[in-house]
């Protein structure tokens, strides 16, 4: 059996309130390296809040998410955003790039937070993820320049950036026309079967879900089912 | 770090407006700052330097600080005498050539030996009471601005005629004499002579112009009736500043009550320190208000700005680094003003500088400005202190927020 990078142990997020809204609850899930995962399920169902409590974008009230092993629900929130930094990359729906930066600038971002390569080393690095992206022109290009599908590529090349071996997607071609979508999923695959990445991806498109290698279905904030195809990657 | 910079600038670059009003409300504080103290302190020079130049800068009368003794109380401790009026003593410092002499020896500066007398200027049945200085024209213009001014006449005009008098401008005017006018002087020893009015004079502090006659040390001695007198000893050292040093020694070495300008004008002397504190109250109101800007723009920014804090905090920048980003703008709004607050004091001075103003009791012709260094550095440091902190508040609010509530509500 291959590491597990990402595990889930019991993991309840309820946030809190007059009424008090549960969003997961009691989520046990292990992530094996080079798994491309769909998580899915109805509006509502928790997916995004689960990717978040994956990702250490948000704390579990009960449970604990443990990133390769290590626990981390006792980190300090800096030392959970180095984790981030250097381990996992997100993609959103919205491309949430920096709107007063270059492509390439934006790319370069989690690298320059990181500064473990000297600045022309960044530079080159985030001008190959571009180019690798198909996106090689438009390095200097602003978010507003680009189009809907190219930003999502940008964001994928940020995500990249650290050469983390998670990537976390968030309805990464939700916002997408199916071309753009097609192609954004495209990479996305591409990472898991060439790159050896383990891509873990919420969407609403089963079509898409059916294409990944497992999937994960959330029914009001629970795992539902959860079944591995080994044979879609191929 | 370089990629806090870098964020940091692009944010206020494009918001040029924006930047612009917070940087010209700090360079407004800073400008009027800088203005204020070079005009305060620039006043307190003015108002020193007169009064360095109206007095001696140490005057060494024959009074001594404490009574004299009794002899018996000098040789037994026991005794102790009361009720006995002190002995008359002979008026006048003792032996005044002989004291020159010695304290030219070392003195730092120029000695001129003076009678201060009194006595009643009657002229067309005015009478008007005057301190009467009797004064040696040559070593005069050594310790005093006198010479300088003189309207009529001059200082040698004293030598023209027996019991000449060079009279203060406004004196002369309230007795209507004039160069020429033969006026009569009585004295408190109960003399009188006949004096002519060679020369006016005007040191511009009313004070001293309607209440003052020189005349010829000779003369004075007249006056006072004792030959040889000297009872003031006037001397103007190289370096102002050290006046109460020299004084204290000339005390110690003639026995005689020896008084520095600081000494005479303490009372105004401390009043600058009042004066300086209310200057820096105001000046840092003027700089608090300003950082009140800064304020402004930098939360104002970093409520423009929660999705991209959120999107940086979310790929793993630290709170610190978010929050220094924030703070680095507010410096640079602060380093901004500080610098174009310069600009604009220096041109305030200069415009200040080149009003004339007439005043019926000093003439002073421009406003008196102090350009000095300190006075930017400390706007600057004040500056970038309060920007500091109206940078830091905002910063630390928003480096706190919680990446998933935005992205919650963006997705």
């Amino acid at each position: 059996m291959a590491e597990v990078l990402i595990e889930a142990r019991g993991v309840t997020r309820i946030l809190p309130g007059i009424v008090p809204t549960t969003l997961v609850r009691n989520i046990d899930l292990a992530i094996h390296a080079n798994e491309f995962v769909a998580i899915t399920g109805p509006s509502g169902s928790g997916k995004s809040s689960l990717l978040y409590l994956l990702g250490l974008l948000d704390l579990p009230t009960e449970g604990e998410v443990m990133i390769r092993q290590k626990a981390t629900a006792h980190m300090a929130e800096d030392e959970r955003a180095h984790v981030r930094l250097s381990e996992l990359g997100f993609v959103f729906q919205f491309h949430f790039l920096l709107p007063e930066f270059s492509a390439l600038e934006n790319v370069m971002l989690p690298m320059r937070a990181l500064d473990r390569l000297p600045r022309d080393a960044m530079h080159r690095r985030a001008a190959d993820l571009l180019g690798a992206l198909g996106l090689a022109e438009h390095g200097h290009k602003r978010p507003d320049q680009l189009s809907g599908g190219q930003r999502q590529r940008v964001a994928v090349a940020r995500a990249l950036a650290n050469d983390p071996p998670m990537i976390l997607a968030d309805e990464p071609t939700g916002s997408l026309d199916s071309r753009s979508s097609e192609q954004v999923f495209e990479i996305l695959r591409d990472l898991v079967v060439r790159h050896g990445k383990t891509v873990v991806a919420v969407t609403h498109d089963l079509g898409l879900a059916a294409r990944m290698t497992r999937r994960v279905q959330l029914v009001d904030g629970a795992i539902a089912s959860d079944e591995v195809a080994r044979a879609a990657v191929d | 770090m370089n990629l806090v910079f870098d964020i940091a600038w692009t944010h206020v670059r494009s918001r040029a407006r924006q930047t612009a009003f917070a940087v010209a409300g700090v360079a407004t504080g800073v400008g009027f700052s800088v203005m204020m103290a070079a005009l305060m302190e620039g006043s307190q020079q003015d108002f020193m330097r007169q009064l360095i130049n109206a007095l001696p800068h140490i005057t060494v009368s024959d009074e001594r600080r404490q009574p004299s003794r009794q002899p018996a109380e000098a040789i037994y401790a026991a005794a102790e005498i009361r009720g006995l009026t002190p002995e008359a003593r002979r008026k006048g410092i003792k032996n005044p050539l002989a004291t020159v002499g010695s304290l030219e020896a070392w003195l730092p500066g120029a000695i001129a030996p003076s009678v201060q007398t009194r006595g009643i200027l009657r002229y067309a049945s005015r009478d008007v009471s005057v301190n009467i200085t009797g004064i040696d024209p040559q070593r005069e213009p050594r310790v005093s601005q006198l010479a300088t001014q003189i309207r009529q006449g001059s200082l040698t005009s004293l030598y023209r005629t027996n019991n000449a008098m060079i009279l203060g401008d406004r004196l002369a005017e309230k007795i209507g004499a004039r160069v020429g006018s033969n006026i009569t002087v009585q004295t408190s020893a109960g003399a009188r002579l006949n004096a002519q009015v060679v020369g006016l004079s005007h040191t511009g502090i009313r004070s001293v112009d309607e209440a003052t006659a020189y005349v010829l040390l000779k003369t004075g001695q007249i006056i006072e009736q004792q030959t040889g007198l000297v009872n003031e000893i006037r001397i103007r050292v190289r370096n102002p500043m050290q006046a109460r040093e020299v004084a204290a020694r000339v005390e110690e070495e003639t026995g005689y009550k020896s008084v520095s300008w600081q000494e005479a004008h303490e009372d105004l002397l401390s009043s600058f320190v009042i004066r300086n504190i209310i200057m820096y109250t105001v000046v840092g109101a003027i700089l608090l208000v300003a950082s009140f800007g800064t304020y402004n723009i930098i939360s104002t920014i970093t409520h423009e700005k929660a999705r991209d804090i959120a999107i940086m905090k979310s790929l793993g920048l630290s709170e610190r680094v978010v929050r220094s980003i924030f703070v680095l703008e507010a410096m640079l709004i602060g380093i901004a003003g500080g610098l174009a607050g310069f600009a604009l004091g220096y041109l305030l001075c200069l415009g200040l500088g080149s009003i004339e103003i007439r005043s019926p009791f000093m003439d002073m012709t421009h406003l008196p400005l102090a350009y000095n260094p300190l006075h930017y550095a400390i706007a600057l440091g004040v500056a970038l202190f309060s920007s500091l902190a109206a940078g830091y508040l905002p910063a630390r609010k928003a480096a706190r927020v919680h990446p998933v509530d935005i992205i919650r509500g963006a997705t």
